[in-house]
């Protein structure tokens, strides 16, 4: 039986991915404590907005320790997926360090707006269990200025005047920078293949 | 590579989804719920929520319809209306919008854009304008468009309220045409070019949609990263599926 939580990380996005749950027939109680970090079945991290204070939060119900040891599925979803990262230039912020790479501002340039809103498309080949069934053109709503380079860790990625990374992985931690909870059918399958993890 | 947008606006008024002809004479359109998912169904790609009676009334959204479609709904959507603080757009937020769009508040208070782009990121955070061509030419903002009774002509340039609602921290801008606005003639693509030129950030049409055909124009003419429109999707005069064939035919891309 997966008994998910939400860590309560202070976003705004926080009832959409627990309303995007209980559309797939999942309760996900919101999650302040380290032990009931520990005891869920899977965490998910959700985050709208800057880099500083979502990590400020993390620090003040100290969770930074226990989310970098968890053993069970991790989802970052946005901000929360940036936070998976060594560091972000968006202030300077330290970050939870899980994955090797630094989250950087995309660039805006003539035709290409920042934020970089809207839906793009997931260019990905497949091959991971969280990715089952995932159309070869599926799209998803993104809306962000800051990203994370393509790496080892990146399942899927997207284009915006740069290719970033959209899906990653290490090891028990995963996070998309688009919203799934605001991503169609395409968001509900990521986020059912992530509780079947 | 970045989809352009199709976002039918709900203009909301006492809970029910209303639609007028240059801002007046109000026509019930159906229930906020109904019309939310057959248009996720159809294909949009966000909604907009615009509480028409809110900002002239000054009184705040009623949060609970935004739960209800938050709860109900898989694509993005922002609500408009009666947003005039960091408080007032929290609860709006946090019952589940992924944007709020301010307009005579910010004319009012143009601090306010900053403060909500601080509190939530500029992401969250969109400017509505609506504009009007003057006599000399010049386009300028209205205030409380909601209510033609208290709309107040203000002495400052669209495009100039533009930059600064951009420099302020706007995360997108959706400019609202109010010549052609409920006229179904095609949007402004000559106001919409220049301010696209201006505009560093997403940029989305609105006022004048009338057929498939206007939608390819301001894609490929004005270059805006999303069409809003009401009317022609309440009436299905443009059913949003055919909408989208006929965009990608014309080689512009769009979600399928």
């Amino acid at each position: 039986m997966s008994c998910p939580v939400l860590v309560d990380s202070g976003g705004t996005n926080l009832g959409s991915v627990r309303y995007a749950l209980q559309r797939l027939g999942v309760d996900a109680p919101l999650a302040t404590t380290p032990a009931q970090l520990r005891a869920a079945s899977h965490v998910i991290l959700p985050g709208v907005g800057a880099a500083g204070p979502g990590m400020q939060r993390l620090r003040e119900l100290e969770l930074v320790e226990t989310l970098r040891g968890l053993g069970q599925p991790v989802l970052g979803v946005c901000l929360g997926m940036q936070l998976l990262f060594d560091a972000s230039s968006e202030g300077g912020e330290t970050c939870l360090g899980v994955i090797p790479a630094r989250v950087e501002k995309l660039a805006a340039a003539p035709g290409l707006r920042v934020p970089h809103m809207g839906w793009n498309r997931l260019l990905h080949s497949g091959g991971h269990r969280l990715l089952r069934g995932l159309d070869a053109d599926a799209h998803a709503y993104f809306v962000h200025s800051y990203a994370a380079p393509v790496g080892p860790w990146t399942l899927a990625a997207a284009e915006h005047g740069q290719r970033f990374s959209a899906v990653v992985q290490k090891d028990n931690f995963y996070g998309m920078q688009f919203h799934p909870e605001r991503s169609g059918a395409a968001g509900a399958l990521l986020l059912q293949n992530f509780l079947s993890l | 590579m970045l989809t352009r947008r199709i976002i039918p606006c709900l203009d909301v008024k006492a809970g029910r989804v209303v639609k007028g002809v240059r801002f007046r004479d109000h026509v019930d359109m159906g229930d906020i719920l109904d019309l939310a998912l057959r248009y996720r169904a159809e294909g949009a790609d966000e909604l907009v929520f615009y509480d028409i009676g809110a900002s002239p009334e000054q009184r705040r959204v009623d949060t609970a319809w935004v739960a209800r479609v938050a709860a109900a709904i898989d694509i993005p959507f922002c609500v408009a209306g009666g947003i005039d603080s960091v408080e007032s757009a929290r609860a709006v937020l946090q019952a589940g919008a992924d944007k709020v769009s301010v307009n005579s508040p910010a004319l009012a208070r143009p601090a306010l854009i900053g403060e909500l782009a601080d509190a939530f990121g500029v992401q969250c955070v969109v400017v509505g304008i609506d504009s009007l061509r003057d006599a000399d030419g010049a386009w300028r903002v209205r205030q409380y468009s909601g209510d033609p009774d208290k709309t107040r002509a203000l002495a400052q340039t669209t495009l100039d309220w533009l930059d600064e609602a951009v420099q302020r921290g706007a995360g997108e801008i959706v400019l609202n045409c109010m010549g052609s606005d409920g006229v179904r003639s095609g949007y402004d693509l000559e106001q919409l070019g220049a301010a696209r030129a201006r505009c560093a950030v997403p940029l989305v049409a609105s006022g004048g949609a009338g057929a498939a055909q206007h939608f390819v124009d301001v894609f490929r003419s004005a270059d805006v990263d999303g069409a809003l429109a009401a009317s022609v999707f309440h009436s299905g005069a443009v059913e949003i599926g055919a909408l989208k064939q006929t965009l990608r035919s014309q080689g512009v891309a769009v979600r399928p």
